[in-house]
């Protein structure tokens, strides 16, 4: 018998990732994999499948799924306003970050994302989706990942490994740093800015506008003055980068950025806030702390301690 | 000469080559990469996750629960690489290009430019046997160089919205190939219907940096008939 769900309403922008596809940037191919490791992880984590493997990941509004097949355990992850409406019509409020069983005709609707873009779905045994290059990450820009590499669309199968489980139900303490502080260090190019757009970016506020992706967070605020040169030679790109191209806002480059790229960066935001960062929505004001390399590591530390 | 590393925040640094973007630079640069590459493969150092040549760089990723910038600064500060003999892996690469006034978008322009012809402007193009500097921006996108210095021309004033896969340009000293549909504002001087970059085969990228790239002109009918392995 076929596990499936059957894709009735795709979300905005739902794709399937995982850590992500190393060891190909030079040839132009970006990482890519989730947006929030931690969540991610959590996900996983709900329904006893190693931390690696591939989940679903939806952004503000998420797919609605039925499911065909045997019982199956499930988990979404992040902060989700989701209902299971059984076969029966019945509806149950769905709670984000605790595992629960699903039968065969009960559906997943996952309305939306509560103060936050990213959430995950994972299925105990795992999705049966394509390893591209060794990894199921999506990057829809160039058609690379499973289902073609291709955001979920309408009446798409998802199929799922068949598991033979009575798995305990799992729950797991979750809330997002509340805060709007995100810790950078300073960027190759810092010295290309003016000393008072230097302090005015790490210590006034930024916006978050709308133009943010899984490629990029474009920003608005005090306007950062280039003093040396508006491009640079073009030169890999790190993810969490901070580039600030000839009009002066900032873009933060998340985790599907060009590989290379020719405007300066005044800084980077450090791994420990970067799962903080990305789930930031448009309209959220941010603030830069700057901080060096070994406050950056013991952050790590901390980070690390919440898988 | 490698000048200098520097962090880029806490899980990359860059090994800068120095300001010049020449041939001689950019072996430098490949020098280090094939070197990082090689001892990725064979598990003398650990958690690098990526390393990216650009013009007079090489950054290099990793995962920091498993390596610090420290340890690969040290790494690659001990090790006399530039004194390696590392496999030769470059290899030269003809690739058709049809210049077809179709796709030869920005020809007129470089004309006025450059006072020469059609012909000249072509036959400088062919004769020219072009380093890969780098790959990147999207995947497969190679920047190759040095263009003939009679060809030079700034980028379009107004980049053009879509910009056809395989289409040719031209900007400054460089050369490119779009390798996918997108935006562009390079000097469009023909189209190639060679694939370079399929994600499904084992060699997902015919050119990696460090190749020669040699055009090699063909018919529109060649063009349309051109199919690719």
């Amino acid at each position: 018998m076929n596990n499936y769900f059957k894709v009735l309403r795709p979300g905005i922008n739902s794709t399937f990732q995982d850590l992500g596809r190393f060891g190909l940037q030079h040839l132009g191919i970006v990482a890519s994999g989730c947006m929030d490791q931690l969540s991610f992880c959590n996900s996983n984590k709900l329904v006893d499948n190693k931390i690696s493997e591939g989940a679903l990941e939806f952004a503000y509004q998420g797919p609605l799924l039925e499911m065909n097949g045997e019982n199956a355990l499930v988990a979404i992850s992040g902060k989700v306003n989701f209902n299971l409406i059984k076969k029966n019509g019945e509806i149950i409020k769905g709670k984000s970050n605790e595992s629960f069983q699903i039968s065969n005709g009960d559906k997943i609707d996952i309305l939306s994302t509560i103060n936050s873009v990213y959430g995950y779905f994972s299925i105990f045994g795992g999705f049966k989706i394509e390893e591209v290059k060794g990894s199921v990450s999506t990057l829809v820009k160039a058609k690379i990942g499973p289902n073609n590499g291709n955001k979920l669309k309408i009446d798409d199968k998802i199929f799922f490994r068949k598991s033979h489980q009575t798995n305990k139900l799992k729950k797991i303490d979750f809330d997002f740093d509340k805060d709007n502080v995100i810790r950078v260090m300073k960027g190759l190019q810092v010295h290309y800015f003016s000393k008072k757009s230097q302090d005015d970016f790490f210590s006034k506020e930024y916006k978050v506008t709308k133009l943010t992706d899984r490629m990029g967070m474009r920003l608005e605020g005090v306007k950062l003055e280039n003093t040396v040169n508006k491009n640079i030679k073009s030169e890999g790109i790190t993810k969490g980068s901070i580039q600030v191209p000839g009009d002066g806002q900032p873009i933060i480059l998340l985790s599907d950025h060009p590989t290379i790229g020719g405007y300066p960066k005044i800084a980077n935001v450090i791994t420990a806030d970067y799962d903080k960062l990305v789930q930031k929505t448009p309209g959220t004001t941010i603030k830069f702390k700057l901080v060096n390399l070994a406050v950056a590591e013991n952050a790590f530390q901390d980070y690390v301690r919440k898988f | 000469m490698l000048k200098k590393i520097s962090n880029i925040g806490d899980c990359g640094i860059t090994c800068d080559f120095g300001d010049e973007v020449n041939k001689n630079t950019n072996k430098e640069v490949i020098k280090l990469f094939n070197f990082i590459q090689e001892s990725v493969k064979g598990r003398k150092i650990k958690g690098i996750l990526n390393f990216t040549p650009s013009y007079n760089k090489l950054i290099i990723n990793f995962e920091l629960g498993q390596i610090k910038s420290n340890e690969i600064i040290e790494f690659i500060k001990s090790s006399d690489y530039s004194k390696i003999n590392l496999p030769e892996n470059s290899k030269t690469v003809e690739i058709p290009i049809c210049y077809d006034e179709e796709f030869a978008l920005d020809i007129k322009r470089l004309e006025e430019k450059t006072k020469l012809n059609f012909k000249e402007i072509v036959s400088k193009h062919l004769e020219t046997n072009f380093f890969v500097y780098m790959i990147g921006f999207v995947p497969g996108q190679p920047f190759l160089g040095d263009l003939n210095e009679n060809l030079y021309h700034d980028r379009l004033d107004t980049p053009r919205i879509r910009i056809n896969k395989g289409s040719v340009g031209i900007v400054e000293k460089f050369c490119t190939i779009y390798t996918f549909e997108s935006p562009g504002g390079w000097n469009i001087i023909g189209r190639t219907p060679f694939e370079l970059f399929n994600i499904n085969k084992t060699n997902t990228s015919i050119l990696s940096p460090g190749d020669t790239v040699k055009f090699k002109s063909i018919s529109k009918k060649e063009f349309t008939l051109f199919k690719n392995e």
